[in-house]
């Protein structure tokens, strides 16, 4: 055997947990009392100790971890893709069978938290003795690799030829038996490691993290605002978990009739039946729309604003109650907030203007603490100088206005006239598939959108919601 | 003697201030367990438990010559976006399969992508430690990658990117440890957001009232929640054993979901401050790259790097089922904007859509 001397490198190996717990597994897998029972296996005309069946593997696996067999049969094939377990019959195919067919496990020796990444020069002195053996009839493949090897590491070949010569007589002075399970271990950690082309490579991982890349430096400035961040964590106000807890209950139960992947949803969902009609009945120009899409707007306040429609419907109770402005005017601060940078000084002037200025057409009613602030802020704009103020007419609406409009006619009214859509009818013939509509690009719909708005003059009650 | 004392060892100092910072960490635990008086599977005892619901693949997107690492859905409800390790972004339409829009990106592994609110444009970055806008055009013979804007400029590659209430910015968290906010229509960086000790490989936007706030997770463990205006970390949280692949928010806004290499996903309530739920089976060894929550909360859907999906039962904490189809790993998850279907786009070189 090839004495391996490459060092890991910690930061890999911190990255794969996974290795640790299938490293766990592997060995209660080979307790002598709880594991799996093992028996020999006939090769060929060889007898191989310490083998199990795809069965027994899947078997433990049901019984010990209380899972399906669908279930049991995918653990057990990443450790074959992992080279945890390797088959004998045909070490080629990497796959687990729920049959008969023998598999052993693979000796700590090739573990992949021991030996990875695989050496170059190890595959070279595993290629060349294969090479010896079979006298130059190599798989294409691995010919290549050895080609390739061989000219990029030129300069030791003398060291790998004698390493090969070295480990082949070695072997022939063992029993067959062991020759042959060391032959099929070395093979194994080969395939998982050097996969032939055209399979699987299992062991890839993605892009490389905690980089020398990582520009974090782990100074004194660093460790400092930790310190801090600390300290200001450990005064602040908590609130009992069973409070917490329990809102979720609240929260899920309140939502899950609106939950299509739990519940379903009326009249079908599109992706299951290919019909579209929910999502033209859920749309936002829609006529009349579902009673649990009115429903949700008594939920909480948001619900109401984040849904165009009901934002309208709010609109028009405003207006009955001449405090119209207050909606207006939180849609231009939402404007300001997530606009543009370059638009916000002429924006903020605009709503100054309209809602704050002494006089204003739209002159909403802040207490004169916050005013006198945000007036004060308003000689320097920035995107978050109308903040105190909106929050200030956001949490008036939804203290005031927002429950006055549930109780109110106009929303009642809505309520008692939504529509609750029928469920459709299953086809007849469920393997006609209905034909599946494409639907106009949102692109699109905002290209028409600016085209009409080029003509008229925005003005900040457009506020920037989905143009949808 | 004075000279010795006074000769400040710069090792020793940074020592001393790790040891410090440690200790508050531990009593900042203490304190949280104080209020910790139930668990939450004993306040989910009373409710019923959940049916079995059928769950199955009912669309698959073929069409990515190489392994796709993000996507992202349109508000439309039906159109996503999906970026692949070959510099490929493809903007579908689900419902039918068909692809509006490609675009080369002029790096490999582009790990992050979003759709604009307004469906006008999407945003993608990778390992160009860039995050470029594209809007998207209509007209076929244009060509997409003319009109791309550089955005955000990071020292190291773009693990995520999303878009806040409007086109007008960007968050975008990177390896270099960073995440930030940009103005896109002028490529200026608004805030950046400093304090993880690695690479940070995912954010959230939170559905507050306010909508102020973002969580991150990164390398370093940590998932941390940070306030836009000001740059600070409001509150963070360290409990996993490994990198945190995947962060998003409970529907409510008041707790926040993350799914980790060390094979958990964790339930984190913000006002609870503290962990306060672990959904973990001993079968499950590989790392959850991608989690989202259905529209009610009550599900947790997570992408696992052995190809599967998990669906837990928020509440319960217990594993409804398993989803088998993928045959290289999930690389991201998200539930559609109404939770009619929710998609996984795996190494595989496909995206399911499950419902």
């Amino acid at each position: 055997m090839t004495i391996n001397t490459l060092s890991q490198d910690g930061v890999q190996r911190q990255q794969m947990p996974c290795l640790t717990k299938m490293e766990r597994m592997i060995i209660s897998m080979q307790d002598p009392d709880m594991g799996i029972k093992l028996r020999n296996q006939r090769l060929l005309i060889t007898v191989i100790p310490h083998a199990m069946t795809g069965v027994d593997i899947v078997e433990w696996l049901i019984k010990k971890f209380s899972i399906s067999d669908e279930e049991a049969l995918h653990v057990g094939q990443l450790f074959i893709k992992y080279g945890y377990i390797y088959p004998l019959k045909e070490p080629r195919n990497l796959i687990l069978k729920a049959d008969d067919s023998s598999y052993r496990f693979q000796t700590p020796y090739y573990w992949m938290s021991t030996r990875w990444p695989a050496s170059e020069l190890d595959y070279a002195i595993y290629l060349a003795k294969k090479n010896i053996r079979k006298q130059g009839e190599l798989i294409e493949y691995e010919k290549e690799c050895y080609n390739a090897l061989h000219k990029r590491i030129n300069h030791t070949w003398d060291f790998v030829v004698m390493q090969a010569r070295e480990q082949l007589r070695a072997s022939k002075q063992r029993r067959k038996a062991d020759r042959i399970v060391l032959e099929c271990q070395e093979q194994a950690y080969w395939l998982v490691n050097r996969p032939p082309p055209g399979t699987q490579d299992s062991i890839d991982h993605g892009p490389e993290r905690r980089t020398m890349n990582t520009r974090v430096q782990l100074n004194a400035e660093f460790y400092k605002k930790e310190i801090e961040h600390n300290r200001i964590s450990l005064a602040r106000n908590r609130v009992k978990s069973s409070i917490c807890l329990e809102s979720y209950v609240k929260y899920c139960e309140q939502y899950q009739p609106h939950d299509p992947i739990m519940q379903g949803c009326l009249p079908s969902n599109p992706w299951i039946t290919d019909d579209i009609m929910f999502w033209n009945m859920t749309s936002e120009t829609v006529a009349l729309p579902t009673k649990l899409r009115v429903e949700r707007w008594s939920f909480c306040f948001m619900e109401l604003l984040n849904d165009p429609m009901g934002r309208k419907e709010f609109l028009t109770y405003l207006e009955k109650e001449f405090s119209a402005e207050n909606l207006c005017f939180w849609q231009a601060c939402e404007d300001v907030r997530h606009g543009e940078t370059a638009k916000i000084p002429e924006k903020v002037d605009e709503v100054y203007k309209q809602f704050l200025a002494p006089g204003a057409s739209r002159w909403v009613n802040i207490d004169s603490k916050t005013m006198e602030k945000t007036l004060e802020g308003l000689k320097r704009p920035h995107r978050f100088v109308l903040d105190d103020a909106q929050m200030h007419i956001y949490f008036l609406m939804k203290k005031d206005s927002y429950p006055r409009y549930l109780k109110s006619e106009l929303y009642k009214n809505l309520l008692a006239r939504a529509i609750v859509p029928q469920e459709t009818k299953k086809s007849v013939f469920p393997f006609m598939r209905r034909q599946r509509h494409s639907s106009p690009s949102p692109a699109l719909a905002t290209q028409t959108a600016e085209d009409d708005g080029k003509a008229k003059n925005s003005n900040s009650n457009s506020g920037t919601a989905s143009r949808l | 003697m004075a000279s010795q004392e006074e000769s400040s060892q710069p090792s020793d100092t940074l020592t001393t201030l790790k040891t410090e910072s440690e200790t508050l960490k531990t009593k900042l635990e203490e304190e949280r367990a104080k209020l910790h008086d139930v668990e939450l599977h004993q306040v989910a005892e009373k409710i019923e438990a959940l049916g079995q619901f059928v769950i199955k693949t009912r669309r698959t997107l073929k069409g990515h010559g190489n392994k796709v690492l993000c996507m992202d859905w349109c508000k439309d409800k039906r159109r996503i976006v999906s970026s692949s390790q070959d510099g490929k972004v493809i903007v579908w339409d689900a419902f039918t399969t068909n692809k509006e829009h490609a675009v080369t990106m002029p790096c490999t592994w582009v790990m992050a992508c979003a759709y604009a609110p307004s469906g006008c444009a999407v945003a993608c970055g990778g390992l160009d430690n860039k995050c470029s806008v594209y809007p998207l055009s209509l007209d076929k013979n244009e060509n997409l990658a003319a009109k791309k804007k550089s955005v955000a400029m990071h020292t190291n590659y773009l693990s995520a990117c999303c878009f806040t209430n409007s086109d007008m910015q960007i968050l975008t968290s990177s390896g270099d440890g960073t995440c930030a906010l940009w103005d896109v229509e002028s490529g200026q960086m608004l805030q950046s957001f400093h304090g993880h000790a690695a690479d940070v490989l995912c954010l959230d936007l939170a559905p507050s009232e306010t909508g102020n706030t973002f969580v991150s997770g990164g390398c370093d463990k940590k998932a941390c929640v940070w306030d836009m205006r000001t740059g600070q970390c409001i509150q963070s949280f360290e409990t996993h054993e490994s990198d945190i692949n995947s962060v998003r928010y409970y529907p409510s806004g008041d707790a926040f979901a993350s799914g980790s290499d060390d094979a958990t996903c964790r339930l984190y309530d913000l006002r609870a401050d503290r962990e306060v739920a672990i959904y973990s089976k001993e079968s499950i060894i590989f790392g959850a790259s991608s989690v989202d929550f259905s529209f009610s909360g009550r599900l947790l859907f997570g992408g696992y790097n052995d190809y599967t999906i998990n669906v837990w039962d928020v509440l319960k904490g217990t594993r409804m089922s398993i989803l088998f189809g993928h045959e290289n790993r999930v690389s991201t998850l998200r539930v559609s904007p109404d939770g009619t279907a929710f998609c996984s786009g795996s190494w595989d070189n496909t995206l399911r859509i499950w419902a």
